[in-house]
Order: C-alpha cells, then structure tokens, then sequence
C-alpha cells in the first residue's frame, strides 16, 4: 500500500503548490480548521490563490496569515464577518469574493466531489445570488442552478486517520472537512492521532481513506476559542 | 407598552410545537430557547453540523470542537448528532428542519426578507440565511418594528437586497405580531398587540398595507 504518512507540513505539501492554484480549506469559523498546513502555504510564497472555505479566517488566525501575506486573489466563501483586514482588502478593491449561501457552498463542494457539475437549489431565487444563472420551474416552483466546486488541492483537519487515510472528525469541528476532502485533485489531512489500520472502527469512518492523499500529525493545535460562552454550576 | 427583547423571544417561543426542529438564528431568535414552553419539547439544529444542542458548558468545560453556528461554546444532549455541513444543509434544504426563527433588516408585505448586507457599508456574508428562509417550512422574523432612524421595518417591498422572496410567514416585533399569507403572494394581517400598543400606533408606526384580524378590530 502506498505511503500516506509524510513527516510534517512541508513535506506533505511538496510538489503540490503553485501560483494562481485554487485550494479548499475546511473549518467553520475557527472550528476545524487546517492550523498547521495553512502557515506552510504561507511560507510557501505561492500566489494568486482562490481559496474556498465557509470564513477567512479571524484577525491573526487561519486563513487571515494567508490574507496578511496578500496571497489571496479571490475568496468563495459564505461569511467573512469578524474580519477586519478581510474588509479594508476587499473595500480597496485588492480581493475579489464570491458570496455563496453557505448551504450553496456546503452542496458545489459535494457536488464537486461527486462528479455532478450542476444542480437545481431554491435556495437564492429571487436574490443577487441567482442573478445570471438559468431558473428552472419543477412542479411549480423556481429553482436556480449552481455549479460544481472542485480545488486543486483540498486541506483538511481531522481528529485521527489510521495509515490508509480513513479518517474520523470530531464533533462539530466535523463541518466542511468531510465534504472538502472528497473535492480536491489532491487532499491533505492533518490530524490530532496518527492510529494503525484496524484502530478505527469501519462502521464508523466519517471519510474514507480513498479521498484522502497525504497525511501528518498537526504539528499547531491551538484550537482557539472565538465566543467562549459558559455558565455557572448550580451550588450543590 | 411595547415588548422587551426578551419578551419578544417569548412571544415567539409560542409558536413552538413538541416534536419540533427548530434552528434558530443570532441575536434575539437564540433567546427563544430561553422560553421554551413547559411540556414542548424541540430540538435544535446548529447549522455547522449539530442536531440537539444542548446548554452552555459550565466554567472550565468549554470545548473549542464543540460550538454553535454563532461560535459559542456549547454541549450536547444525549440525543445528539453530529454530521457534515452538507448533510447539515440537505436537512435545512430538504424541508425537515419544521421551524426557523431569524432576526431582519427589512421584511416586505408579499413575504420578502432581507437580513444579510448593505451594500457599500457591510461586508459579511449571508451565511446560511438563504438556505433557511428557502428550505425550512416556517419563517418567523422578530426584529424591532423600526430601525434605528425610526423608520418602519415592515414595508411595501424591501429596499436591501434581498435573502429572499415570498418566504415569511409570521413578523413578531416589539410592537405586534404579523401574519403573512405567502402561499397567495403575501398579504399582511396584525393578529396580536404588545400590552397598550395601540392599532393607530401600528398603523403609524407601519410603512406597509395590513389589515387587521376580526378578533383585534372589534377589541380596538
């Protein structure tokens, strides 16, 4: 079987990145998201990058490095709130973005993965999103057609991965990783626990090890927390 | 008097049903759990990829993996599911989730709503908005009746652009509640009053036509 371990983030990005290349990169919000392959892209140098991801990352972290360093061309992305450098970039007119309905999103990514170019969603009839697009009416109702997303390189964070490249998530860090992982040329996880085959439970494999190219153990796991909400325990 | 927030997640915590599933917006819809009815039992879905969310974690128990769509830390319920983000919009656009409860910008007569940008000032993103309006089979808006200028929130048609068309179903603001009919192309009718707002202040205060349920006229 073929070796999908590789030592760190710069060996399991090697040879895959180049200027003007479009890459996907799981997370929602600053839950789940790739921290150790993402400063590597940056140190890379690599340019003009679309990249596609639910956010942008938040101020100083995620893919936030990658606007800082101005090696985004254009961002496909459902929201790109609580990101300041994010607005004064795209206001000056120094980023293109394209606003998606995160379910949208969530769904070209799939698609993508799937081998299905096009599909029909209600979702965006009648607003800015389904502007230029074909309309079509199925039993009486309008529905707009989006168009596959796929990514030359795909960059994911999973919770463990056994060495055949099946992995598994946790909780809701989960989100877009799974998805993602099935639409890149080329995926790349990074996980918290390298594990042997016949570790993980084949019932339970969120992605199997067929969409998943390259694997490391995250070497940054800071995991920051953005709203930390708790609440008081009761006095016994 | 016209309703507090708290009193309008209340309001619209009536409009839960048991067995309900239910996914609530940021700001004012997240307070709606606050008031579940007594013997209603709903379970809510969080857009990034929970089914059963359950209460905030106590001191020291926060997980960073485990948040809500408004990025706070939560926990779950021994019910719970967790699953992907596509997955997660199959079940918003395939019409299971019964109930979603969104604040707005705007909401029109014939049911438009528009909640996500002002173009030239806000640069965010509508998140999963669209999905919600267009796939979950109620809609319900609470928002303040007017903006900060003191303009009326309801109107003839939306100004911003919009999230969706023909979507609302019910507007519970700080002054009333609002139906609208968007099976028949929209409509509005003001079916309840917040405690001593008046039918001549909502007509004042309201920049859209509506008419007014049998049982409130004959009160007013």
């Amino acid at each position: 079987m073929t070796n999908k371990i590789y030592e760190g983030p710069k060996a399991a990005l090697d040879g895959l990145l180049f200027d003007g290349m479009t890459i996907m990169s799981g997370g929602f919000g600053l839950s789940g998201n790739p921290e150790s392959l993402i400063p590597e892209i940056r140190d890379s140098g690599v340019k003009n990058l679309t990249v596609i991801s639910n956010n942008a990352g938040a101020d100083g972290f995620g893919l936030w490095m990658l606007l800082q360093s101005r090696q985004i061309k254009k961002m496909i992305a459902s929201y790109v709130g609580e990101n300041k450098l994010f607005e004064q970039q795209y206001l000056a007119g120094e980023l293109e973005l394209e606003l998606n309905p995160q379910g949208t999103l969530a769904e070209r990514i799939r698609a993508g993965g799937a081998g299905i170019p096009a599909f029909y969603t209600k979702t965006g009839v009648g607003t800015v999103v389904a502007e230029g697009k074909p309309v079509e009416e199925f039993e009486g109702q309008l529905y707009v057609r989006e168009t596959w997303l796929r990514a030359d390189v795909a960059i994911v964070k999973a919770w463990k991965a056994d060495t055949a490249g099946n992995l598994v998530y946790r909780k809701t860090a989960r989100n877009f990783n799974p998805n993602m992982a099935t639409a890149g040329k080329v995926t790349v996880a990074e996980v918290e626990e390298i594990v042997p085959v016949g570790s993980l439970d084949p019932e339970a494999i969120h992605t199997p090890g067929i969409y998943v190219d390259r694997v490391i153990k995250s070497t940054i796991n800071e995991k920051r927390i953005e709203k930390l909400t708790e609440r008081k325990r009761e006095a016994a | 008097m016209a309703w507090t927030r708290e009193e309008v997640a209340a309001r619209a915590a009536k409009e839960l049903k048991d067995g309900f599933y239910v996914n609530l917006g940021i700001g004012i819809p997240t307070l709606v759990a606050n008031y579940i009815p007594e013997g209603v039992d709903v379970t809510l879905q969080s857009e990034n990829g929970l089914l059963g969310i359950g209460p905030f974690p106590y001191e020291g128990e926060a997980d960073p993996d485990l948040i809500n769509a408004g990025k706070q830390t939560i926990t779950i319920l021994p019910s719970s599911s967790f699953f992907s983000s596509a997955d997660s919009f199959a079940m918003i656009r395939g019409g299971h989730i019964d109930l979603t409860i969104l604040g707005a910008m705007e909401v029109a007569a014939n049911g438009d709503i528009a909640n996500w940008t002002i173009p030239g000032k806000m640069v965010k993103g509508m998140g999963g908005a669209m999905d919600l309006v267009a796939g979950v089979k109620k809609v319900i808006v609470v928002m303040d009746h007017a903006n900060k200028h003191g303009e009326s929130k309801v109107l003839e048609r939306c100004s911003l652009p919009l999230t969706g068309a023909g979507v609302v179903d019910l507007i519970i603001t700080d002054l009333c509640v609002m139906a609208c009919d968007k099976a028949n192309g929209g409509g509005l009718t003001l079916i309840e009053l917040a405690p001593d707002v008046t039918l001549d202040e909502v007509k004042a205060k309201t920049a859209a036509p509506f008419t007014v349920a049998p049982a409130l006229a004959e009160a007013a």
